[in-house]
């Protein structure tokens, strides 16, 4: 096991982790306010790389611009499956919300199987995100750079929101006491919205940069990250954003290196990050940064 | 009066029935395959191929129709089973054409030998799909000789010494396949200095990657199918990885080539059919009829399927028709000899269910596929 290797899976990991980050922000917050798993969020993931694949390969949009509108698509739509499935069952028990998540995941997969069909897509990589550099004979695909660093950069964005401004106060203060929130004049829904807005916004950039790495992309793509997201969310402690960062991170660098250290093991790489998640949950069950689950912060 | 009325009315319906049971002469055939999921590609290909067949030869030589049910097993193995039992035990079929892969065939298998239905499979390579049965046959050749083919090919001429294997563990065609291979290989000289894993849901292969470059293989061998062949080889150029890399059958989709773009170029496979090598008249009947239709070349799995069924017909037509019973299309199946094909001439040994068949290699060269040349058994 040489350096160059170490340091070439070390990249991949940290590079895989912040995807997986990028989207268990979203189960992490929705889960934050309304105590609810979003079991949809993975195939969102999948909405925004299709969304991406159209303005590139279909609408002839610049990069920059397919990717940008196709996050934004991408929050529309979390705030839409919120308004029709979740904001009914707002005040149902935990269960009926739960199995309407499941429901809308099948209905995702479905529709875009529908419409874009079964066979894998080629996902149109922009050059800049292509090729690799070559740093004293070691080589680092562009892609696994710049993925962390813009995961970086969002994740600061969001804990600006979240720690100073009025709406993230609000979701702070709404994972904490939904009905005094409501008593204090705050419009509730606008901020659940905001909630679903942003989790999909970021599980869209997740999903447009997964796609850019493994290039084919199919209406089922989004279940196993999505679950791993979920289970780093888990791992960092459900409702706080900065452990849903640091959860991604562990499982993806994990899942990378069983596999660089033990090859033999590589069937069983899904079954380590999960393995090591019910681990962490034996020692310390709210997950690493996590709160008391009912006290639930950010 | 009325109840004279109502007792005509039921001599007439009862008459009906009768008669559209007479008329409507029909042979049923159920059809499993991947429409989605992980070779979702083959599957598609595959109908295309057996539509057209279909509507060449739509009935048997007594005039009933052939009617085609298709189930999607949407790739997965649990599906084809439940796929399975369905056809035969709701819907009567006679036959079953299915699946494409050798994983998804396996599962189906059982269940077809249990209800004593023929079932034909286009693709499935691996040998464990008909050892041991006596109502699963194949138009395709199976993975001993494939893996052989392949070794003889990469030491003969890639003159390859060495070889690094990557395996698809959860895949029976590719662990299958690529034993196959490495005991070719070996006897023919060659050494194999690595042997990797992946699972089909993998996208990542760096760590596999760096393995494989540390030990500096003269080739790589990937029996593995289109969209983990793709990504592996994007992968692989962008780490610098410069070696060959040979596959098998499951390699040949448009899919490869639109997902891999530049980075699958010179990726080598070997498989069942090249329009070029096509030799019968009713391969170039199928030929020109495929390009008028879809204006593309037929691939594998669309000219296996077509196969399956044109053979599958003529083993009902040798059974009598619609009055053939599944067992008397079985035994037609397996004593198909020197069928002329849509991918050659067909000979199905009674013994073991599996065709004698000459396997073609094919390359990717500029974003096509080429033809390379024939190996005859």
């Amino acid at each position: 096991m040489n350096l160059t290797i170490v340091l070439q899976q070390l990249v991949n990991g940290i590079s895989l982790g912040s995807l997986y980050g990028l989207v268990a922000i979203g189960y992490t917050m929705v889960y934050g306010v309304i105590r609810l798993i979003n079991f949809a969020h993975g195939d969102v993931m999948m909405v925004g790389m299709y969304f991406a694949f159209v303005g590139v390969a279909m609408l002839f949009l610049p990069w920059w611009a397919a990717f940008l509108l196709s996050m934004i698509a991408t929050a529309f739509v979390g705030v839409i499956i919120d308004r029709v499935a979740y904001k009914p069952l707002r005040n149902a028990s935990r269960i009926s919300a739960l199995i309407t998540a499941i429901g809308v995941s099948f209905f995702l997969e479905n529709l875009f199987l529908v419409v874009f069909g079964g066979v894998p897509k080629a996902f149109p990589v922009p050059s800049v995100f292509g090729g690799a550099i070559n740093i004293h004979g070691v080589i680092f695909p562009n892609i696994a750079i710049i993925t962390p660093i813009v995961a970086m950069v969002f994740l600061a964005m969001l804990l600006f929101i979240l720690h100073k401004t009025k709406y993230g106060m609000a979701m702070r203060a709404l994972s904490l006491d939904m009905e005094t929130v409501r008593i204090m004049g705050v419009n509730v829904d606008m901020v659940i919205s905001i909630v679903f807005a942003i989790g999909s916004f970021l599980a869209a950039l997740g999903g447009i940069f997964w796609a850019m790495r493994y290039p084919a992309i199919n209406p089922l793509i989004g279940i196993m990250p999505g679950l791993k997201a979920f289970a780093a969310a888990v791992l960092g402690g459900i409702g706080s954003v900065a452990g849903a960062a640091i959860g991604g991170f562990i499982i993806g660098v994990s899942e990378i290196l069983v596999v660089a250290l033990f090859p033999a093991l590589a069937g069983y790489k899904d079954a380590f990050a999960f393995l090591f998640l019910i681990f962490v949950l034996l020692f310390k069950p709210t997950g690493i940064m996590g709160e008391d689950l009912e006290r639930g912060r950010f | 009066m009325k109840r004279l009325f109502s007792f005509l009315v039921a001599v007439v319906v009862a008459l009906s029935v009768m008669a559209s049971g007479a008329m409507a002469k029909e042979v049923k055939v159920g059809v499993v395959w991947p429409m989605t999921g992980l070779v979702a590609a083959f599957g598609q290909s595959a109908w295309r191929g057996a539509k057209l067949a279909q509507s060449m030869e739509p009935t048997a030589k007594d005039g009933a129709k052939i009617h085609l049910i298709l189930l999607d097993n949407k790739g997965m193995k649990v599906e084809t089973a439940n796929a399975v039992s369905k056809l035969i035990t709701e819907d009567h079929v006679k036959a079953i054409i299915g699946a494409i892969t050798s994983s998804n065939t396996l599962a189906g298998a059982p269940i077809a030998e249990r209800y004593k239905i023929p079932m034909l499979t286009s693709s499935a390579t691996n040998p464990l799909v008909t050892k041991g049965k006596k109502y699963v046959s194949r138009v395709c050749f199976i993975d001993p000789f494939q893996g052989s083919v392949a070794a003889k090919y990469v030491w003969n001429n890639l003159h390859a010494k060495t070889a690094a294997v990557m395996i698809e563990k959860d895949q029976d065609y590719s662990v299958g396949l690529a034993h196959a291979f490495m005991k070719a290989f070996k006897k023919l000289g060659g050494k194999i200095v690595s042997v990797s894993f992946f699972q089909s849901t993998d996208q990542d292969y760096s760590a596999q990657i760096s393995t494989i470059k540390s030990k500096n293989p003269d080739i790589i061998y990937m029996p593995s199918y289109y969209q983990e062949i793709a990504l592996f080889c994007r992968q692989a150029r962008q780490y610098g990885l410069k070696q060959t890399i040979m596959a098998g059958d499951g390699a040949e989709a448009d899919a490869l080539i639109k997902i891999g773009g530049k980075a699958v170029n010179g990726v080598t496979f070997t498989t069942h059919y090249d329009p070029h090598a096509a030799a019968t008249p009713l391969s170039k009947k199928f030929l020109k009829l495929f390009k008028a239709k879809y204006h593309e070349d037929p691939d594998a799995m669309a000219a296996l399927a077509a196969d399956a069924y044109f053979v599958l017909v003529n083993a009902i037509n040798k059974a009598g028709g619609a009055k053939a019973t599944p067992k008397k299309i079985n035994y037609y199946i397996r004593h198909t000899k020197n069928f002329k094909g849509v991918t050659g001439v067909i000979t199905i040994d009674p013994k073991t269910g599996n065709a004698i068949k000459s396997a073609v290699i094919r390359k990717v060269e500029n974003g096509k596929f080429v033809y390379v040349t024939t190996v005859n058994p």
